[in-house]
């Protein structure tokens, strides 16, 4: 494991603002005359990313992480809020400014072989973005590229024609890794890349992102559930519940105190390869499901399932409260708690 | 993960190896139809029609409309080159049922490929974009769908008179609605994969979108309902050259051959038989082709 050391912020300015960024999908409502209720998968999310940064985007299922990736990259057009790449505002743009800003902005997905078109050759999908972004590079120009980023993300070059189906689920990770960094974007948006991986192949993908990262001074979104990975890469990480942040801060502070009662929870779930500690320490467990998020609950969208959720829970919506330089919590008690 | 030296191996040998060449689905496909008897025996029985189609005229020193006044109405007679026998009229019935492929084959081919190339497009389009264009484009194959298609067929003689082109266009315009059916229904389980929102997200257009990502992967059951089309397509036109609204005489096809045999069913069979025969072979030969395909193509199917 390589120590990880957070670029520093206030020499840069960041690469990308999210403010108050809002997904509602309208749900028909049942009935001839019944309105369409919105699904809030996103609520409201604010953050920044720097330039080299890894931010880290870990939540249970359905809590809109996935979500958020594709509305940052605008495949899921936004209700609402802003997203500002390099200063600008990219929500609702055409779709003709839009096209020219995808060559900085890629996407890595959880299932390897399903993000790769199983009638095309690797080569013509490494290839693809080139193609598009750069018609003007000749075909033997493509092939060296493309050759050289196989070389680079740890595939025989000479495997340049064969199919996706004949490659191994971690070859998949890295042929789409390959087609990701073909461009040398800025960002990429990594969801759950590791997380349909047997854990000593996660192990190398995740150092290849680690090393790409370095190499290209890449930004990452690093969307997952696993929050051993997620402390391995990630500088800053972001918890998410029912499309609300719950919690922002950077990664030590975060595992060493965490100030919200999800993210306790959350942290103390993470099994600890010492049976002594392991069987000793304090157990957080959370009771009840994810609410639906059609009816999300009144005030804190947590107060159902957390253990201190007191009457000013069901009527205040918190804010996000800074409580350090590198800490921000949606909480009314993190002081008390 | 690689140490370095490996790594900087890797990069020298890049371009220095030879490729291997990848196994594609396709060729997977075609090594398992080749596999298949049926299909492989229904594809030699086709070329060998189609070949005694091309060359006929080389096969017998009669030409198709010549009258041997000889021999009007004779049975199969090797002596005299009629093989097939003659017809009413006292023509070569050998040549005239191989004409006859000429045009029924040809009439399955073309309208099956005005179908193909109208139902896959229009189908990825309206699959692909879903929504509100997906819900006009269907409904105007639906309202379409309904006209009766002896009615439409009846029109476009009545107004444009009776063309071997007019048979092509339409059964092509009808044969396109199932194709386009059935094209649209596998996009719109297509285009959520996530290989396609790759693409988006790489910014390819959605123009190429379809076209690079989307068809290809929908042939697959386009080609097997292709095989299927062109015995119907066949069998229509037989059926329309029965009720005297195919082609024109003194060309002929299967359709118009088998009407003819039937009249005269009991004087003279062999103008009904060999017609008759070479039909059924090609649609047999076409169904276990594309029972075979879709095998092939789709081998968890089975």
């Amino acid at each position: 494991m390589t120590a990880m050391t957070a670029p520093d912020k206030r020499d840069n300015a960041p690469i990308l603002s999210v403010r108050d960024l809002k997904v509602h999908f309208p749900i028909p409502g049942k009935g001839p005359f019944a309105k369409d209720r919105p699904l809030k998968a996103v609520d409201g999310v604010n953050f920044d990313l720097f330039p080299g940064e890894t931010l880290g985007v870990v939540g249970e299922s359905g809590c809109g992480k996935s979500t958020l990736g594709r509305a940052i990259l605008q495949l899921i057009a936004p209700s609402g809020g802003q997203v500002a790449w390099l200063g600008k505002d990219i929500v609702g743009i055409p779709h003709r400014d839009m096209q020219p800003l995808r060559r900085d902005l890629q996407i890595i997905f959880q299932d390897p072989l399903a993000s790769l078109n199983p009638r095309m050759t690797i080569g013509e999908i490494i290839a693809e973005p080139l193609v598009t972004h750069k018609p003007e590079l000749g075909k033997d120009e493509i092939k060296t590229r493309v050759k050289r980023m196989m070389a680079r993300v740890g595939l025989l070059p000479q495997m340049i024609n064969r199919y996706p189906h004949e490659f191994s689920g971690g070859q998949c990770q890295r042929i789409g890794i390959a087609r990701a960094m073909i461009l040398e974007p800025k960002l990429i948006v990594c969801d759950e890349p590791v997380s349909a991986l047997d854990v000593s192949i996660q192990a190398q993908i995740v150092n290849l992102l680690q090393e790409l990262q370095r190499e290209f001074d890449l930004s990452l979104i690093f969307i997952s559930h696993d929050l051993s990975i997620v402390r391995h890469i990630c500088h800053r990480i972001m918890v998410l519940y029912l499309g609300n942040v719950m919690e922002l801060a950077d990664r030590d502070s975060i595992y060493a105190a965490p100030r919200h009662p999800y993210t306790k929870a959350l942290i103390s779930a993470v099994p600890i390869p010492d049976p002594e500690i392991e069987r000793n320490k304090e157990r957080i467990v959370l009771t009840g499901d994810l609410p639906s998020p059609l009816s999300p609950p009144s005030g804190c969208v947590f107060r159902t399932r957390c253990p201190f959720a007191q009457e000013k829970c069901a009527t205040d919506v918190p804010t996000i409260d800074r409580v350090s330089e590198t800490q921000e919590v949606a909480c009314h008690f993190h002081d008390s708690i | 993960m690689m140490n370095k030296s490996e790594k900087t191996a890797l990069l020298q040998s890049a371009g220095a190896t030879k490729e291997i060449e990848g196994r594609s689905l396709w060729r997977d496909a075609r090594i398992r139809l080749f596999r298949n008897k049926a299909a492989v025996g229904s594809m030699i029985i086709l070329g060998i029609i189609t070949l005694l189609a091309i060359i006929a005229p080389l096969l017998s020193p009669y030409a198709y409309d010549q009258i041997d006044w000889g021999y009007i109405q004779e049975g199969p007679n090797w002596e005299n080159g009629h093989i097939f026998g003659t017809d009413g009229n006292g023509r070569d019935l050998f040549v005239r049922v191989l004409y006859g492929a000429r045009v029924s084959l040809a009439v399955g081919l073309l309208a099956t490929a005005v179908s193909l190339i109208i139902g896959v497009t229009y189908g990825a389009i309206a699959g692909y974009f879903g929504g509100k264009i997906d819900s006009i484009m269907m409904r105007f194959v639906d309202v379409l769908y309904s006209l009766p298609f002896m009615f439409f067929v009846i029109m476009l003689m009545v107004v444009f008179g009776r063309n071997i082109f007019l048979i092509f266009v339409a059964l092509g315009a009808v044969e396109w609605l199932t194709m386009a059916r059935i094209v649209r229904g596998q996009t719109l389980s297509l285009r959520r994969r996530e290989f396609i929102e790759a693409a988006h997200a790489t910014g390819v257009s959605n123009f190429k979108i379809i076209f690079r990502h989307v068809i290809p992967n929908v042939l697959g059951p386009v080609i097997v309902y292709m095989t299927l089309t062109i015995p119907q397509v066949i069998l229509t036109e037989s059926f329309l050259s029965f009720l005297g609204l195919g082609v024109q005489e003194p060309l002929t096809s299967w359709g118009v051959l088998i009407s003819e045999g039937a009249k005269v069913i009991e004087a003279s069979t062999w103008m009904l038989i060999y017609p008759a025969v070479f039909l059924a072979l090609t649609l047999f030969c076409f169904n276990f082709i594309g029972d075979g395909l879709r095998d092939a193509l789709d081998p968890k199917d089975r």
